[in-house]
């Protein structure tokens, strides 16, 4: 099926590597535009909430923060669940790549809420169904690594650690519904929803470019780590020393 | 259809998300009330709450409730869920956002009167977000789907 060219060259680990290393620069200065701006927008441009005043403005980190670390999540699950059924080494080497950024925007995310919270809510820390969900997101991460490198051989800690990515996944959509779900202190979405967000616009656009900016550094970020990944797994690979004897 | 290795290993890892999926539905309907972090006035009207523990109860406070006594850090003030309102009786440091309008989540006992002894008092904040001025102008025209006019919202 011709169709599927595309996904059998994602396959190709030179392919990969080269196509990565020609996005990378693109999405690491998108990134940096994007973040720049969106953070003056926020921290500058925006005005102060009603009722939070200038306390309100780190949802400009904490907001895209948590959707990446969602987003990371289920973009490593899939990763997995190809390289588990397609036997594709490269795709398991997109989900290695994957966990330490998602892990991060995980912590980003719960040490800004629980900065917020203290003054906000009154308190640092809480049992509710948003937060301790999250957290469980940010274990699943730091669990996925420890049985990635509990195993020498690599092709095992690859199958292993997919199941466990794969198995963790049905925890992003009840991070998501939790603040439906069940009574949490924890606010509903601004954004993230059917609805028009509830925010205007002088807001709402610093935050969407942040979303955008975090979303270009996570790829530019994957990029770099992926060609990582693929210099380690295919060091004597041929391509590769000719790739490096031209000085590509 | 003959089955590849590739097939097999899609039915495998497909039917091992959709078990992971359904036993976590099943898990968190099971769990439903545990997980519960507050309850409304109303389910504790309905006598829903644990008898003689400690739970959370979670509403809106309304305007006019807050009577604050003198000489004591004591705050007596009232929680609605529009249906049904729990008396509460709390005696410490509020959070800065406690104010009436606003909604809030009190940690305590019911006593035998049915007031509600509160030992912390957390503000919950909602989603939504506006500049002062937008506020101000939603007061004054009583767009009905402005927030409730809140005491002190204008302080600064």
């Amino acid at each position: 099926m011709a169709t599927w060219t595309w996904f059998h060259k994602l396959g190709s680990p030179p392919h990969v590597y080269r196509i990565a290393g020609r996005f990378a620069p693109w999405f690491g200065w998108g990134a940096l535009l994007c973040i720049v701006y969106g953070l003056f927008g926020g921290l500058v441009l925006a005005p102060p909430d009603y009722q939070q005043k200038d306390a309100f403005r780190i949802i400009y980190v904490h907001a895209p923060a948590a959707w990446l670390s969602l987003s990371c999540y289920t973009a490593m699950a899939v990763a997995a669940f190809v390289g588990l059924v397609w036997r594709m080494k490269i795709a398991h080497a997109a989900a290695a790549a994957l966990a330490p950024v998602g892990a991060s925007f995980a912590f980003v995310c719960l040490a800004t809420g629980s900065l917020w919270g203290r003054p906000m809510w009154g308190t640092w820390w809480e049992w509710d169904a948003r937060l301790t969900s999250q957290l469980i997101l940010l274990f699943l991460y730091l669990g996925y690594m420890a049985l990635r490198s509990a195993h020498d051989d690599l092709q095992r800690a690859d199958r292993s650690s997919a199941v466990l990515a794969i198995v963790g996944v049905v925890n992003v959509p009840i991070i998501h519904y939790s603040v439906y779900w069940w009574n949490s202190l924890h606010q509903g979405a601004t954004v993230m929803k059917a609805d028009r967000p509830s925010m205007p616009t002088e807001m709402l656009v610093p935050l969407l470019v942040m979303f955008l900016g975090f979303t270009l550094f996570q790829l530019w970020v994957l990029c770099t780590r992926l060609r990582a990944e693929i210099l380690d797994r295919e060091r004597n690979a041929r391509w590769l020393q000719e790739q490096l004897r031209e000085g590509a | 259809m003959a089955m590849t290795p590739r097939r097999k290993r899609l039915v495998l890892f497909g039917s091992v998300l959709l078990g992971v999926a359904i036993s976590a539905g099943i898990a968190t309907l099971a769990f439903r009330d545990n997980l519960q972090y507050f309850y409304n006035p109303s389910e504790v009207a309905a006598g829903k709450v644990p008898a003689g523990k400690r739970f959370r109860v979670g509403g809106m406070v309304p305007k006019g409730s807050i009577h604050r006594e003198t000489g004591s850090l004591t705050v007596n003030f009232e929680v609605t869920d529009f249906e049904h309102t729990v008396k509460i009786s709390y005696s410490g440091v509020l959070p800065d956002l406690f104010r009436e309008g606003q909604g809030i989540i009190a940690h305590g006992k019911l006593d035998n009167q049915g007031v509600f002894v509160a030992d912390e008092v957390l503000a919950k904040h909602d989603e939504k977000y506006m500049p002062p001025e937008v506020r101000d102008s939603l007061k004054k025209t009583h767009t009905p789907d402005a927030p409730a006019p809140a005491a002190g919202a204008n302080q600064s």
